[in-house]
């Protein structure tokens, strides 16, 4: 694994936690600080919001150090606005490399998406249209994050509700751009891709048979809502309020199948259950991962 | 605009513009670089955002005031939230940092006359969620003063602990935050008399408790930097029965300073 795993920087020497001994993780929330405390044998990593973490002291940064001396640390980050015309936020951007150089988290990573326009901050992952203005702009945000981090930022793609008449490209051909223009690496959000392929009608093996996986350096799974949408076409909803769907699951095992081996997250971010139910959501995830690769794709 | 650049006019940001439009302001249409599919009305796509902007920000302001909440019922603090964040939302993306204003919209709301404690209710949890995230200090220990020597204790000066807050109220709304800020049967205040409160956070759990007679002119006076003697004079001034050995050592012990000061000799 330890190919796959961007270390931190700087000189001091690993610690246990620097590098998960299993791929997969599970966002961490607070209400299950006690049940994991009480879990010793979860060896698993945790991924945290950064925002969460971004006020001065107390219980967050308490909860946070405890949890980063025991695990792996992942941070994600949801309002750098990357995928915005405004310049980025310097304060939050600053807030952000304090948090990277504190906690040496193994994966940095945010979103294809806008959450701010002029002074408001809208508190979600905003869509992108997919230009060449857009790619220009998308790329410069990059490159200030990870010279302000000092090392390659993670982006997820997008779940969307919405394309642009404007749109001058396929999503995957924006990413893959960025990449290779950024050296960035990849966040591919499985439930993303899903929620994204049924509300703009096409397939997502296609969108992942079009995606640069070679750049993928972590996996996202997720639960979804499906909303009741009068038009008769479905419409799916990347809430994070349930377990990962059947489908999403299949495109876990098709990834795995065409080589992708790198860190599993789980995310559950509202209606959250108890610990246990968390948990098995991370085994069934690590059983995906311990699939022998089939010789046709190791070569 | 932020960082004071304002960004080129460029026809991505006025399709931006065009699509921030609308997320808070539902009698703006959908954006129309939005694509319309056959028999799926795009505007239905774009309130998905709407409807996600619109929840997110409401469920954080029932997040930071769950008592507010519990005193008016989910359906009217989602009305009153809903029409706080249409008109006042966020411009930082540290949802902690967000409903400062919250507390005043609900003391002007016309809806929420009858219940005149509300908003000190809701000043009171604003205090405990900055306390919670307030930068981490030391406090002065219970017998912090044993070290001064007596003819100097009337000159000495406390540092206020940065987590400290103390909010006065004309009603009783330290009492009324405590019965509402869990869930569970509340049990019905003893008294209508007004409560001052003191938040404090001495090490990561949040304190909030009553001020008794004279404390919060005493502790008031203290957190503005004036000597023990002036603070005294100050809360004996308001109430004749100030306790003065009493309020130092619940104010210690609550956690409100983090350090004492004896000035050089004049």
């Amino acid at each position: 694994m330890s190919d796959l795993v961007a270390r931190s920087a700087g000189d001091h020497a690993p610690r246990r936690a620097d590098v998960p001994s299993a791929p997969v993780g599970v966002g961490f929330k607070p209400v299950h600080w006690n049940a994991i405390a009480a879990d010793r044998r979860f060896d698993g990593f945790f991924e945290v919001h950064a925002e969460n973490y971004m006020g001065a002291g107390g219980l967050p940064h308490h909860m946070l150090t405890a949890l980063r001396r025991d695990h792996p640390l992942s941070l994600h980050g949801v309002a750098m606005s990357l995928g915005g015309s405004d310049p980025l936020d310097a304060r939050h951007l600053a807030r952000f490399r304090s948090l990277v150089e504190r906690y040496e988290p193994f994966l940095v990573s945010e979103h294809l998406a806008w959450s701010s326009h002029g002074p408001t901050y809208f508190n979600d992952l905003l869509p992108v249209a997919y230009t060449t203005a857009t790619l220009a702009r998308v790329c410069e945000h990059i490159d200030q994050v990870q010279e302000a981090i000092g090392r390659p930022l993670l982006l997820e793609n997008p779940a969307t509700y919405v394309a642009f008449a404007s749109s001058a490209m396929s999503e995957c051909d924006f990413i893959t751009a960025i990449a290779r223009r950024t050296g960035c690496g990849l966040l591919l959000d499985l439930n993303n891709v899903h929620v994204s392929a049924t509300n703009h009608g096409y397939r997502a093996r296609d969108y992942l048979a079009a995606f640069p996986l070679d750049r993928v350096r972590q996996v996202h799974v997720a639960g979804h809502a499906m909303r009741d949408d009068a038009s008769g076409l479905p419409l799916l909803v990347d809430s994070h309020d349930a377990p990962v769907a059947a489908d999403v699951w299949a495109l876990l095992a098709d990834v795995v199948a065409r080589g992708v081996r790198v860190p599993v997250l789980v995310e559950w971010d509202s209606e959250i259950p108890a610990w246990q139910v968390l948990r098995e959501q991370a085994a069934r995830a690590a059983a995906h991962l311990a699939v022998e690769m089939p010789t046709c794709a190791m070569a | 605009m932020r960082n004071g650049v304002i960004p080129a006019s460029t026809p991505e940001r006025g399709a931006e513009a065009a699509f921030a439009a609308g997320l808070l302001d539902p009698t703006v249409a959908a954006p129309a670089d939005v694509m319309r599919r056959p028999a799926d009305p795009a505007a239905r796509r774009y309130d998905v955002y709407r409807n996600n902007v619109t929840v997110s920000l409401i469920d954080a302001l029932a997040a930071i005031y769950p008592a507010v909440r519990r005193l008016t019922g989910d359906d009217f603090f989602r009305a009153m939230a809903r029409s706080h964040v249409r008109a006042t939302p966020p411009t930082s993306p540290l949802l902690f940092d967000y409903g400062r204003a919250f507390p005043d919209y609900v003391e002007r709301y016309p809806h929420a006359q009858s219940l005149p404690w509300l908003a000190d209710v809701a000043r009171i949890e604003r205090a405990w969620l900055d306390a919670y995230h307030a930068a981490d200090a030391p406090v002065v220990a219970p017998d912090g003063l044993a070290a001064i020597p007596h003819d100097r204790l009337a000159d000495v000066v406390f540092v206020r602990h940065p987590a400290a807050y103390m909010l006065r109220s004309r009603y009783p709304a330290g009492s009324i935050f405590a019965r509402n800020r869990q869930e569970g049967p509340a049990q019905p205040l003893v008294s209508a008399a007004a409560e001052d409160t003191l938040v404090t956070r001495p090490e990561l759990a949040v304190d909030v408790r009553v001020l008794p007679a004279g404390g919060a002119e005493f502790v008031g006076a203290l957190m503005c930097g004036q000597t023990l003697a002036a603070a005294a004079n100050a809360a004996f001034a308001a109430a004749a029965a100030f306790d003065l050995p009493a309020n130092l050592a619940g104010m210690l012990a609550a956690g409100a300073f983090t350090a004492l000061r004896l000035p050089e000799s004049p």
